[in-house]
């Protein structure tokens, strides 16, 4: 039931001009990460009268002296008996500005696989640093992972500075540890809030306990961070996803080619070629039901109309003439390694990218890395859970491809077990 | 020029890419259709992720036989104006055969068998997907939920055992007998879906809107008076200007008082509210576990 507490005038115009912003928190056990999502949803409003009211109830039963608002992540039964998050999960804000979709990975050593499938699809992510134990082991891998999935943003959150009495110094000497760290990874753009989650500060609004601090909270940079330019807007890729053909005397001859633009902009009377085929055309039109379209960038889901009858299906991929991804059968891969099955040596597997399926056979292991000390270990012999390794791959048809680097839609596959058709493993292109 | 797609257009687009992907990886999907905003809400991305070609989902509704006639006269006309194939499951027929029991007393509800009837559907159907309009938001055990759902023999969800899903790439593979479930409307919210509702002018049922109801008041939740709902001595009948926030059975919906009368007041009622649309639902009170446990035994 609603309440009297209502917002005048919300302003519908605005709220559908608002963006997206997907980010993902890594953190390590106990180092406040649930409270701090907690505390970003509690503080935007985003957490509902009844939700707080079974979270306050649940506070309580636990005997625990402020409500918890790490309980409001943990959505499992098993997560909320061990205090542990098991699973990746995401949450909903939104502030008048921007609207976003957290996705929650836990910390544990054993849940690397979670942190990347929560890095995958973010373009900004939150590493949290608790302020009595500084940089640790877990900070270096949540980093690196960040780095090797291209998240193009990260904000490092010095949380518990309460327990530090907002100590200016601690702050500094944290960052400085961590830029020296960071200088060999491959990141752009990180950011260092001290924050305390539990009390609020510097998380929506500013603390008044850090006045040597002048930069912005974290809800700030969150809503105000520059994301426009996080897709490749360059290299024009239509991965073709599913063929419409209707069957309908209006359209007898209509074959339209449905997808989502992996990468680039694509324009009627673009000069296009057909991989694998290499036959060329030209774009007649770009159709959504709301009308046709001049141009379509990604991440548009549309339809393209050539001039021409060619062959093309499900898998194939539609470039410019004059820009072509590379097209080969061997390739290496940044693999992580995702199933409690080890991999196979030599093994096959079926392999995933973009709307292609084909099969594979996993070469040669290059070297494994140990993601604490970015140290490589040559001559591993086994990839097992959550190891991450650079192997090689070589496909029984040839893929069209970009490396990760360049196009995260294009630089992306997951491998299959053929036999429990479960996802293995994940793999960046090099 | 600035290429960038607000946040609406880009659910949009992610819902039509995977609603395309279902098509492309499965033989013989169904879209479960209920009649509420959600579900009607999947339809209409589906009727664009294909066009101009038709929807290549049958409907599937799983009919508790509980149902309010609005949500049926809505969806009988919407299969009629699109050109729909419609599967009713009906858990009253399911109830003849014997194969559930009804529960009985008060808050008797036929919520749980449901899942019986859904289950039996996709089997005898041969249905290896079905789409639903869960979304994340709505409970935290869908906030576990993966875009692409895998359902084992027995219709059942593993939560602890879910396949890693990365990217826009999605593992629709199984054995023959196992199925999944996929939920194209994952990411969005509440507010996303009537702010969607509004900007494409989606036809809504009656119900949503206010109007004037015979309703009572149990365990804090208001129902809508009907003869499936067995009343207690002390319940009285009131007549409340309300409206729907969700639509399911009729016997587990509690109604809000509203003046709403139009989607752009609803979508200032919501912004306003400080309740989940889900703290109505009955069905998800009965313990904090409800739709987790629910959800394993092969519900939406």
């Amino acid at each position: 039931m609603t309440t009297t507490d209502t917002i005048e005038n919300f302003d519908t115009k605005a709220y559908l001009d608002m963006e997206l912003l997907r980010f993902s928190t890594a953190g390590s056990v106990d180092d406040g990460k649930s409270t701090l999502i907690g505390r970003l949803l509690y503080d935007s409003k985003s957490i509902f009268q009844d939700q707080y009211d079974a979270i306050e109830a649940a506070s309580q039963k636990r005997g625990e002296e402020y409500v918890n608002l790490a309980l409001l992540t943990d959505g499992l039964r098993a997560e909320r008996e061990q205090g542990i998050t098991i699973d990746v999960a995401y949450r909903y804000f939104s502030t008048p500005k921007r609207k976003f979709i957290i996705g929650d990975t836990p910390g544990h050593i054993q849940y690397t696989r979670n942190m990347v499938t929560g890095a995958s699809t973010a373009n900004l992510a939150i590493i949290l640093v608790d302020a009595r134990k500084g940089i640790i082991e877990q900070t270096y891998r949540h980093s690196y992972i960040a780095s090797l999935l291209q998240i193009p943003h990260i904000i490092v959150c010095i949380n518990k500075m309460d327990l530090v009495d907002w100590d200016e110094k601690t702050f500094n000497r944290i960052v400085q540890e961590y830029r020296g760290f960071a200088s060999k990874l491959d990141v752009k753009d990180v950011h260092f809030i001290p924050i305390s989650a539990l009390e609020g500060d510097n998380v929506v609004k500013r603390s008044k306990n850090m006045d040597w601090y002048n930069g912005p909270t974290l809800l700030y940079l969150l809503e105000n961070i520059h994301v426009g330019s996080d897709l490749n807007h360059i290299d024009a890729r239509f991965p073709v996803q599913y063929v419409i053909r209707p069957m309908k005397n209006e359209y007898h001859d209509y074959r339209g080619y449905a997808g989502r633009i992996a990468g680039g902009v694509f324009r009627v009377g673009d000069k296009v070629k057909a991989l694998p085929s290499g036959f060329t055309s030209k774009i007649k039109s770009i159709t959504t039901m709301d009308g046709d379209l001049q141009e379509a960038f990604a991440p548009q889901s549309v339809t393209i109309l050539l001039e021409d009858e060619i062959d093309i299906s499900r898998g194939d991929m539609i470039v410019r003439e004059n820009n072509v991804p590379k097209i080969e059968q061997e390739f290496d891969v940044m693999l992580c390694w995702m199933n409690e099955k080890k991999m196979i040596a030599k093994g096959k597997y079926i392999l995933r990218h973009t709307t292609k399926e084909c099969k594979c056979i996993v070469k040669e292991i290059k070297y494994k890395l140990d993601i604490n000390t970015l140290q490589r270990i040559e001559n591993g012999p086994e990839l097992g859970l959550n190891d991450i390794a650079r192997v090689s791959i070589r496909t029984t048809v040839p893929l069209f491809f970009d490396s990760y680097r360049k196009n995260r839609n294009t630089g992306s596959i997951i491998l299959v077990d053929e036999m429990t058709n479960e996802t293995v493993a994940a793999g960046m292109i090099v | 020029m600035d290429y960038h797609l607000n946040h609406l257009k880009e659910l949009e687009s992610e819902s039509i890419f995977i609603l395309r992907e279902v098509a492309a990886q499965f033989e013989n999907p169904c879209l479960l259709f209920s009649g509420g905003k959600d579900s009607i809400t999947v339809l209409y991305l589906a009727l664009k992720a294909f066009y101009p070609a038709s929807v290549p989902f049958t409907l599937l509704h799983v009919d508790t036989g509980h149902n309010f006639q609005e949500a049926l006269d809505y969806r009988d006309e919407l299969v009629k104006k699109f050109g729909l194939r419609l599967h009713v499951a009906s858990v009253q027929e399911a109830i003849d055969k014997g194969m559930v029991r009804e529960e009985k007393g008060f808050n008797a509800s036929r919520n749980a068998l449901q899942t019986v009837s859904l289950l039996d559907a996709i089997e005898k159907n041969k249905f290896d997907c079905a789409i639903g309009g869960a979304r994340r938001d709505e409970e935290k055990a869908r906030a576990k939920e993966r875009f692409f759902s895998h359902r084992d023999e027995f219709g059942q969800w593993d939560p602890k055992n879910q396949r890693p899903e990365l990217w826009n790439l999605f593992n629709g593979r199984k054995h023959v007998g196992e199925h999944f479930r996929v939920f194209p409307i994952s990411n969005w919210t509440e507010m996303d879906v009537w702010q969607y509702i509004y900007q494409e002018k989606i036809p809504m049922p009656n119900l949503y809107f206010s109007h004037t109801r015979k309703v009572f008041q149990r365990d804090g939740v208001w129902y809508a008076d009907s003869e499936y709902m067995q009343k207690k001595p002390d319940e009285v009948i009131e007549e409340r200007v309300v409206r729907f926030r969700t639509v399911g059975d009729i016997t587990c919906t509690g109604a809000v008082f509203s003046e709403a009368a139009t989607v752009e007041d609803i979508i200032q009622e919501v912004a306003a509210s400080r309740t989940t649309e889900r703290g109505t639902r009955s069905d998800d009170k009965r313990s904090e576990a409800a739709m987790e446990d629910r959800k394993k035994a092969g519900y939406f």
